[in-house]
């Protein structure tokens, strides 16, 4: 029943576009005045969508296994959280997911934007709908969430048990936020460039959007990498896996578009950097979908696989592609009207060397993920490109990244010239004998580390200095700048200071490391809700004495009967304590990992803190309306 | 004969297309470096000489083939045409087991005996090598 309701709600929907195409065309020609009709309209399609979406929520929490999406994807023994966010925990339903999204900022979007003109205001609905109609056809057509099965099957094949997480459940939600939301930069961008209505106050008003999309990517970014910390008990986060690339990518595109729309905001130069940086945006969000629903990828994180489903996206985006780039050349006035001199040294040239430090990046990682593919095309030759080619190429030019990161918000608009350089060298120095003192301490690849380590102090350093230097002006620019120094120190220092033991112990086995003993002591059995849980107790017993007691779970889940790890992590400021065990069918060894992950949660943190500077940014804002 | 402004563009546009084919240059040839190839055992048996590049082999692991000690973990990967000899110490992914597809990443000693660096976990438990889909399906 919930099913059918969902399916025929998602016709509607469907149906509605046309009336809201139908009316905004007309009203487009017509009045004057913008048609509240259409607001009214496009309620009604997000209302459709949201009836369609809690149809398919509803199906989910009843287990009602005639819908063909809930027997794939859940099972009657699953904890009621889990079979929520299974709705989006699949193909069918994160499409459902994405046209809820859709609507809704399209929605906003026209509430939001009372003070623009109406011209914009409809011709930005005309393209959002497109994409909307798109995405309905790709629904409906080739992934509809609502197929019946008959005869009805008695159970599902369930959730796979690593999905079955909190960080994942509301990591998909998040992401398409900041995936869908680059959606209406898109189409916001392309109707301005069609009017020709780029001005100061359009860059102010769709900087907000642009934030709010980015800080939402920053936050499901580190959910997921929270979670591929904790679950897959790898104990990384970021494996430059292609899934994880292609949510990086755009997160690129989209910080560097950000900086340009604030140059935008002030002196009305870089358009074409802003219409080029939206369209890819939202091309690289969509060819994330694409890439992860089509089984293209050979990634270890790929659950859904359909060709089919695949080439669809693969069409439609390149017709949207198509137009895009069909407006941006016919339409598009390049500024130089005046003539405008970028000078060495000023805030547009630091922000222009950003973006093509930027763009650098996001090419290495574009290259390093779809060339695997394309060879595979090719000459039928498997290959996978791993975290050296990433290493080799990204970090070197971190080094210039970051002193221009640290430096460029010094600098003045148009012209200027570095004032107080005695403070700036200072804190170079000062950096520098820092790291040399760290690095001397630790005992690493000496050359390599301080040349690396200089760079992220400095900008931490000065950064710091700024906050108590109280330029409040700058602060959610200072807060991100500063976050992401943080990151980067965090992450040298966990790369350097991390160890780890792997080893096979049967229970009752100690294992004696370097610094410490790690004790298996037992290991119980518990029954829950749909697994069985087996909780270790290891006693890791350190040099200077103290005992840490830990304790891994492995889960043997009924349905899909997969076995999962837990691993336990005790966490303070410093470090984190790792530990996980696997066990082998029909061997009485346990697999054990047991690792001290320095500033872990720095690493949390610093993501916190860049996205809390882009929610500064907004906020200050509304504030200051 | 050109204005400066000119001459400057063109400097300038100059310049970047330098920099963007060395840049390009680069990522291509530190790719060639970097990557590393996918090979079945059949793949493997073929071979002319043996590689001291890193390489992932992949397959199924064979049925009563596991050995586990303290120290390490053997096992047999076959795509049911060949076989090759899998030596590891390290971690053990959810996913492993008997029967099932495995992906592990290492150095080749012989034709016959692979040295594993890395195994890697599928997510997905229906997951299998396309190799050993093709094999199977062969059959």
């Amino acid at each position: 029943m919930a099913s059918l309701i969902g399916f025929y709600s998602l016709i509607f929907g469907f149906c509605l576009s046309f009336f809201i195409i139908f009316f905004s065309i007309r009203n487009y020609k017509d009045s004057n005045n913008f048609d509240t009709k259409i607001i009214s309209l496009t309620f009604l399609q997000l209302f459709f969508v949201i009836v369609s979406f809690f149809g398919l929520i509803f199906s989910f929490v009843t287990s009602d296994f005639s819908n063909e999406t809930v027997f794939n994807h859940s099972h009657s023994t699953k904890p009621l959280f889990y079979k929520i966010s299974g709705t989006w925990g699949n193909h069918e339903g994160s499409l459902l997911l994405w046209l809820l999204v859709l609507t809704l900022f399209i929605f906003l979007f026209l509430i939001r934007s009372k003070d623009q003109t109406k011209q914009y205001r409809v011709l930005t609905l005309l393209f959002q709908e497109i994409i909307i109609i798109g995405f309905f056809i790709f629904v409906i057509k080739t992934s509809s969430p609502f197929n019946y099965i008959f005869p009805v099957p008695d159970e599902g094949l369930g959730l796979n048990p690593i999905l079955q997480d909190p960080a994942l459940a509301i990591h998909p939600p998040i992401l398409y936020l900041g995936y869908v939301g680059s959606s209406i930069i898109f189409s916001s961008t392309l109707s301005a460039v069609s009017l020709g209505y780029m001005s100061k106050g359009w860059a102010s008003h769709i900087k907000q959007w642009i934030l709010t999309s980015w800080i939402f990517l920053t936050l499901g970014i580190l959910l997921g990498s929270i979670w591929a910390y904790y679950e897959l008990g790898w104990g990384g986060f970021w494996f430059w896996d292609p899934v994880e690339n292609v949510s990086l990518m755009p997160w690129l595109a989209l910080t560097t578009l950000f900086h340009c729309v604030l140059v935008l905001e002030k002196k009305l130069i870089l358009t074409s950097w802003v219409v080029v940086l939206s369209i890819s945006t939202f091309a690289l969000s969509m060819c994330g979908t694409f890439l992860v629903r089509s089984g293209i990828l050979n990634s270890v994180h790929t659950f859904a696989n359909d060709p089919e489903r695949g080439l669809f996206i693969l069409i439609f985006l390149f017709c949207l592609i198509f137009l895009s780039l069909f407006i941006f050349f016919f339409f598009h006035k390049p500024e130089n009207k005046i003539n405008y001199n970028f000078f060495l040294l000023s805030k547009e040239t630091s922000i222009l060397v950003n973006n093509w430090f930027m763009m650098y990046f996001l090419i290495v990682v574009l290259i390093g993920t779809i060339y695997p593919i394309f060879l595979e095309v090719i000459s039928s030759q498997k290959i996978s490109v791993g975290p050296p080619f990433y290493n080799k190429l990204i970090i070197p030019f971190l080094i210039p990244f970051l002193l221009a990161m640290a430096l460029g918000p010094k600098l003045e608009w148009i012209k200027s010239k570095l004032e107080n350089k005695i403070y700036l060298i200072l804190f170079f120095v000062l950096s520098l004998f820092l790291s040399i003192f760290i690095i001397k301490i630790l005992g690493t690849n000496f050359l390599f580390n301080t040349i690396l380590i200089t760079p992220a102090f400095y900008l931490f350093l000065i950064t710091i200095r700024d906050f108590v230097s109280m330029k409040l002006k700058n602060l959610s620019q200072n807060i991100a700048h500063f976050g992401f120094s943080l990151l980067i120190l965090s992450i040298l220092f966990n790369n350097i200071l991390s160890t780890e033991t792997i080893t096979n112990l049967k229970v009752g086995e100690t294992f004696q490391a370097k610094n410490y003993k790690i004790n298996f002591e037992s290991i119980d059995q518990e029954e829950r809700q749909n697994f069985q849980s087996f909780i270790a107790k290891f006693n890791i017993e350190n040099s200077d004495g103290s005992i840490e007691i830990l304790k891994p779970e492995l889960r043997v889940y009924n349905q899909p009967n997969i076995i999962t790890s837990e691993a336990d992590i005790k966490t303070n400021l410093l470090r984190d304590k790792f530990i996980t065990i696997n066990v082998v069918q029909n061997q009485e060894y346990f697999n054990v990992r047991y690792q001290i992950k320095p500033l872990m949660i720095w690493i949390w943190l610093s993501v916190l803190l860049i996205s809390l500077g882009g929610l500064t940014s907004l906020i200050k804002k509304k504030y200051e309306k | 004969m050109y204005g400066r402004k000119v001459k400057l563009r063109f400097y300038f546009i100059f310049i970047i297309l330098i920099i963007l084919s060395l840049s390009v240059f680069l990522i291509l040839k530190s790719l060639e470096e970097n990557v590393v190839y996918f090979q079945s055992p059949t793949e493997v048996k073929a071979l002319v000489e043996i590689d001291k590049k890193k390489i992932r082999i992949g397959g199924m692991v064979k049925k009563d083939s596991i050995l586990m000690r303290e120290e390490e973990l053997k096992f047999i990967v076959t795509d049911f045409k060949n076989e090759i000899n899998v030596v590891y110490s390290g971690l053990i992914p959810n996913l492993f087991a008997e029967g099932k597809g495995v992906v592990a990443e290492g150095f080749l000693k012989d034709k016959s005996l692979f040295l594993a660096t890395k195994i890697l976990a599928k997510h997905d438990e229906n997951y299998m090598p396309p190799e050993v889909k093709a094999a199977l399906e062969e059959k």
